[in-house]
């Protein structure tokens, strides 16, 4: 992991106000401190008699340590650099009694956290990176899909694709129903027919705690129907996904995400992606991307 | 059967995935959440190995852990041909063990180095790094000659070893933990040629080659 610069402190009022998750709180034993980062400030976080905390650790050039405040759900410790919403954006399948929730894996990635989000959005990459998992050769093609903005979140609805394996479910190939979410700028969900239950969805968010505007820990959440494969076998299934993902991501050039509408040439499969641009260009988003 | 206790994005498991695929020889994966959960220094785990480290081998009964001596155990048992671990010739043999401490070496740096980049441990980054240097340069050379005398593998044999295996996705993964190999082409040709073996199998961050890219020899 590379040290934080100053020029990775973050000015931006918009992203310095989320909530971001700094570690799963089943990898935070009681006593036991994680030391990380946040939008460039060292932090640490723990559980210290059932209490969550986080705080800003001394580091050359700031004002000392502080408490910062903090959330615990889903599973994880939330805390924010700036003045958080009451809390963090809703999971409502997270509180259902049959659901299997986790976290897959916590990876640290050189990249920036608007580009992982940016993939997260793509099935066109399916076949390609995910061959014989997410997609195959010939189903390369990406339907239409609808994309609008819904109380500040992005939604993007019908999407669908074929997958030969779409979970560690899955025992044959179907065509997934996907729906997408950008329920806040450095975060990304998404809803996709369960093989156990076609009327219900899996629930998969990539949580980005961004280290520097170049350097993410990116959190795999995962919220399933899955009453079948153990913990090991679920989390597999998500890492083998990630990690395929990890050096497209580490490839990108430029790591930052351009916000120039005419910085890439723009396919129907992007849409998605075209809004999340402008949406950030909206929200004035300067962290972690080339601003326009 | 064969059950190997595995999670998919180590390398040292993967050492063992390559060998059972190179040799047709069928398994079962009992995967062990060593990422992010620690299963393997659960309580229940210490019982298959109280070390508390992966892979580990169950072949039957016969419970074996270790990366090379899992190798070593399928090469001796599994390859008819004793070309994976040639135990009928003492040279090569030792030469054979030889080059599986180097990869004790390039674990212990070049994967090392991954880990701390990719998962956040908490090792000598940058002594990882310089050590995997001094290695891979060592690798270089010993490749470079060979390729002049003809010798295409880490062991003067025309066969292919468990060294080989077992030195390869520390340097394939090496990029993963800021560890260039711009400056190695011997091991970048021979890396190649290890991908081109039959029934060559990838990871995450290894993919086989494609159907129609011949293999680089000399
Ligand atoms: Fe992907």
């Amino acid at each position: 992991m590379e040290q934080s610069t100053e020029s990775d402190i973050c000015t931006d009022p918009v992203i310095r106000d989320q909530w971001y998750p700094l570690r799963a709180l089943a990898e935070l034993p009681e006593g036991a401190t994680h030391h990380t980062r946040l939008l460039g400030v060292p932090v640490s976080c723990g559980v210290t008699r059932g209490r969550p905390w986080a705080r800003t650790e001394s580091a050359p050039g700031d004002g000392g340590t502080g408490a910062l405040p903090v959330i615990d759900t889903y599973g994880y410790l939330w805390t924010s650099l700036g003045e958080p919403p009451p809390g963090v954006f809703e999971i409502p399948e997270y509180t259902e009694p049959d659901r299997r929730s986790m976290n897959a894996g916590s990876f640290i990635v050189a990249t920036s956290a608007p580009r992982a989000v940016e993939n997260f959005l793509d099935m066109g990459h399916f076949p390609y990176v995910h061959t014989g998992y997410l997609g195959i050769e010939p189903h390369t093609e990406v339907n239409p899909y609808d994309v609008e903005i819904i109380d500040g979140e992005i939604w993007a609805t019908r999407c669908e694709f074929f997958q030969p394996m779409a979970a560690a479910t899955a025992t044959g190939g179907q065509m997934s129903k996907y729906t997408y979410r950008v329920p806040s700028p450095f975060a990304v969900m998404l809803y996709k027919s369960s093989p156990v239950d076609p009327e219900r969805r899996d629930v998969i968010a990539l949580l980005l705690q961004p280290m520097g505007h170049e350097q993410v820990v990116a959190h795999n959440f995962l919220c399933l129907l899955d009453d079948v494969n153990s913990d090991a076998e679920i989390k597999r299934f998500q890492q083998i996904i990630f990690a395929q993902d990890k050096p497209i991501l580490e490839n990108q050039i430029p790591r930052r995400l351009p916000l120039d509408p005419r910085a890439e040439t723009p396919i129907r499969a992007d849409h998605t992606s075209i809004v999340y641009r402008r949406h950030l260009r909206e929200l004035g988003v300067n962290y972690g991307v080339v601003p326009a | 059967m064969i059950r190997l206790y595995d999670w998919e994005l180590s390398v040292n498991c993967y050492k063992q995935r390559l060998l059972m695929a190179l040799l047709e020889v069928p398994y079962e994966i009992v995967p062990v959440d060593f990422f992010p959960g620690w299963e393997h220094k659960s309580p229940e785990f210490g019982r298959i190995n109280p070390l508390g480290h992966i892979p580990v081998l169950d072949d039957d009964g016969f419970i074996v852990r270790d990366a090379n001596a899992i190798l070593v155990y399928l090469a001796t048992r599994y390859d008819p041909t004793r070309t994976w671990y040639p135990v009928a010739d003492p040279e090569l043999l030792a030469l054979t063990a030889q080059w599986l401490m180097f990869s004790e070496g390039t674990t212990n740096t070049a994967s090392a180095a991954r880990l701390h980049d990719g998962l956040g441990y908490d090792f000598d980054v940058e002594a990882c790094r310089a050590g995997a240097h001094r290695l891979f340069r060592v690798l270089d050379e010993h490749l470079w000659f060979g390729e002049r005398e003809g010798r295409h593998w880490v062991c003067p044999s025309p066969h292919p070893t468990i060294a080989d295996l077992a030195i390869f996705p520390d340097v394939a993964l090496s990029e993963e933990g800021g560890i260039s190999r711009v400056d190695y082409p011997a091991v970048r040709r021979w890396m190649d040629r290890v991908r081109h073996l039959p029934g060559f199998v990838g990871m995450p961050g290894i993919s086989p080659p494609l159907a129609t890219s011949p293999p680089s020899v000399g």
